[in-house]
């Protein structure tokens, strides 16, 4: 991203953050070895206000040490961080007033409670005056489909409920961006749709800036223009989600039909069979290349019933970067 | 001021969550009624033999045993308060949550079993409070000022014994299986605040020490208050000094732990 000498409209931003940590391991009775754990990987960048990115990257990435930092709960070991023109870890409280934090996998609803009780202490926590409370209150129920929720004490609720519940708890208060970490784990497609939707508008309609972190690539598809990928605690992409294709060397796959059982197509390369089964033969070829000459070609020479041609799937995109990260980690 | 309001709707909060289980309450209130008799008929049997034993007649020693069944749920003296819920929020990593709100945790937790602990105050420890009166004669004050006094004794006590329980909890920051520092708190709180014995009978040095540490603050104090047998303002300093101190603890026991440990689960 493009920046003006620090006049630009960025309202997060890292530049070269780290985080290690230091774990103890036992490798005795009473030995402990002591090993540095680099989670997060001079990592830079920096998202504008309005904004929505999506954060993906495999189990123990570094995302969510990421996320811990921008709210400040865990210090960075080196470099600069900012939120808001604020330095989280430092004024950790007074940030809190202006970002909203949605844990997917943990709740911050009173579980043995109404859900609306929840929400009055939100109301105290985040001293919002009381009008406001009301309207976003107001707005937030009918939106997420709420009415009938808020009399139930959350342990009652659905995992799709509680969701709900929790992303309206994290915007009362008006943030001015929303941390997202797995909001649709677990959720059923029709609660998924609905969680998207709400957020769709959200932004649209708010310019809430939202940072989402999430291991499905369709909440990253429906709504983020924006994607980072990181691994091992380092950033390997940031730019459109399309742009994935070509630093993922991704391919499309041929799909034939042909009349009768055959060896496998001698295809000019790269084009090359992956798999064979029976009459049908799958070809992988590089996504930016166009499928006609191969096509022509077979029609030519082989006997063709049917064909289709399938589109590069972004999650082994993603896999493959993966894969070729690790393999330059080794060599 | 604003903070107050939050803290005094988290401790409302955590009143009614407490309230909420209705069928626990009622086995409590028989669970502290049962192990009152129990204690009664022993301490009666003990102070047959050895009457005035720790400077109480029998009356009082009667009277200290309902003291500890009003008190030991309401206090956590040994355990059953907030600190179980602490501990398991630290293990699976959901105090995050309670770490990026706009709150202090020491305040929060402590406003919450405030709550859970005036609860307790109304559904499990007058109950069993009352069935003894009825059943034994019982030391009781006369004057309502002694009563306050005990009151604000025993609010005393549930600060020191709230201290105590939060550093328990915060060890689970360091330790991945805290059931052996749990057990132990159990343990030590039930003795030394006085659970088995009041603290007066131990002779000797053992007795001095015990009588010293912060757990005789929790109930041995407010009972003696009760039953007169302390100056009142006296026992204050001693609870208010502990509470300072195990308070300030858990406070830089705080912020070590959120300082240097990683927050489990990723």
């Amino acid at each position: 991203m493009d920046r003006v000498d620090g006049v630009d409209d960025a309202f997060i931003e890292l530049d070269g953050v780290e985080k290690v940590f230091e774990v103890r391991r036992k490798t005795g009775f009473l030995k402990r070895e002591r090993r540095q754990v680099r989670a997060v990987d001079s990592i830079s960048f920096r998202v504008e206000r309005g904004e929505m990115v999506g954060y993906i990257g495999p189990n123990g990435a570094g995302k969510s040490t990421t996320i811990k930092m921008l709210t400040g709960i865990l210090t960075p070991s080196a470099g600069r961080l900012r939120v808001a023109g604020i330095d989280p870890s430092r004024e950790r409280t007074r940030l809190a007033h202006r970002i909203g934090v949605v844990f997917g996998q943990r709740t911050t609803l009173w579980w043995d409670l109404p859900l609306v009780d929840s929400y009055r202490l939100m109301h105290r926590m985040y001293r919002i005056p009381d009008a406001r409370y009301r309207e976003n209150l107001d707005r937030l129920v009918e939106l997420l489909d709420l009415a009938d929720l808020l009399d139930v004490p959350v342990r009652q609720l659905s995992l799709g409920q509680r969701m709900r519940g929790d992303i309206a708890a994290a915007l009362l208060h008006d943030p001015e961006v929303l941390y997202l970490d797995e909001p649709t784990i677990g959720l059923d497609v029709v609660s998924k749709a609905r969680v998207r939707e709400f957020l769709r508008e959200l932004n649209a309609e708010r310019r809430t800036t939202v940072l989402l972190t999430t291991h499905d690539l369709q909440d990253i598809e429906q709504l983020c223009k924006r994607v980072m990928v990181i691994d091992h605690g380092r950033l390997m992409y940031d730019g459109p989600l399309a742009g994935l294709h070509e630093a993922g060397e991704s391919e499309r796959t041929l799909v034939v039909d042909l009349e009768r059982e055959l060896p496998p197509i001698e295809a000019p390369a790269p084009a090359r069979v992956v798999r064979v089964e029976g009459p049908r033969q799958w070809l992988a070829f590089p996504a930016a290349e166009s499928a006609a000459p191969l096509v022509a070609r077979i029609a030519a020479e082989y006997p063709l019933v049917d064909l289709s041609v399938r589109e590069p799937d972004i999650e082994a995109v993603i896999a493959k970067m993966y894969a070729e990260q690790a393999g330059r980690a080794v060599s | 001021m604003g903070s107050g309001r939050l803290y005094a709707a988290v401790a409302a909060g955590g009143f009614r969550r407490y309230a909420t289980y209705r069928a626990a309450m009622l086995a409590g209130i028989f669970t502290n009624t049962v192990f009152g008799l129990i204690l009664v008929y022993t301490y009666l049997a003990l102070w047959d033999e050895r009457p005035h034993l720790g400077g109480y007649d029998q009356a009082q020693a009667i009277t200290y045993v309902w003291i500890g069944q009003a008190l030991f749920k309401t206090l956590g003296i040994s355990g059953g308060g907030f600190e179980d819920e602490l501990m398991e929020r630290i293990r699976t990593g959901d105090v995050a949550v309670d770490l990026y709100r706009p709150a202090d945790l020491q305040l929060w937790w402590m406003a919450a079993d405030g709550g859970r602990a005036l609860f307790e105050l109304f559904a499990r420890g007058v109950p069993p409070f009352v069935i003894g009166a009825l059943l034994f004669p019982l030391a009781l004050p006369g004057d309502v000022m002694a009563w306050l006094a005990f009151l604000l004794a025993v609010a005393l006590a549930w600060v020191v014994g709230f201290a105590l329980r939060y550093l328990v909890a915060l060890s689970a920051f360091w330790l991945v299986d805290g059931t052996g520092v749990v057990q132990m708190s159990w343990f030590v709180g039930w003795f030394c605040s006085g659970m088995m014995l009041p603290l007066n009978v131990f002779p000797g040095v053992f007795g001095d020490i015990v009588r010293m540490l912060p757990w005789s603050s929790v109930l041995q104090a407010p009972a003696d208050v009760l039953l007169g047998e302390a100056d009142p303002l006296g026992t204050y300093a001693f609870q208010a000094a502990w509470a300072v101190a195990l308070l300030a603890a858990g406070r830089l026991l705080q912020s070590m732990a959120t300082r240097r440990v990683v927050v489990q689960g990723g």
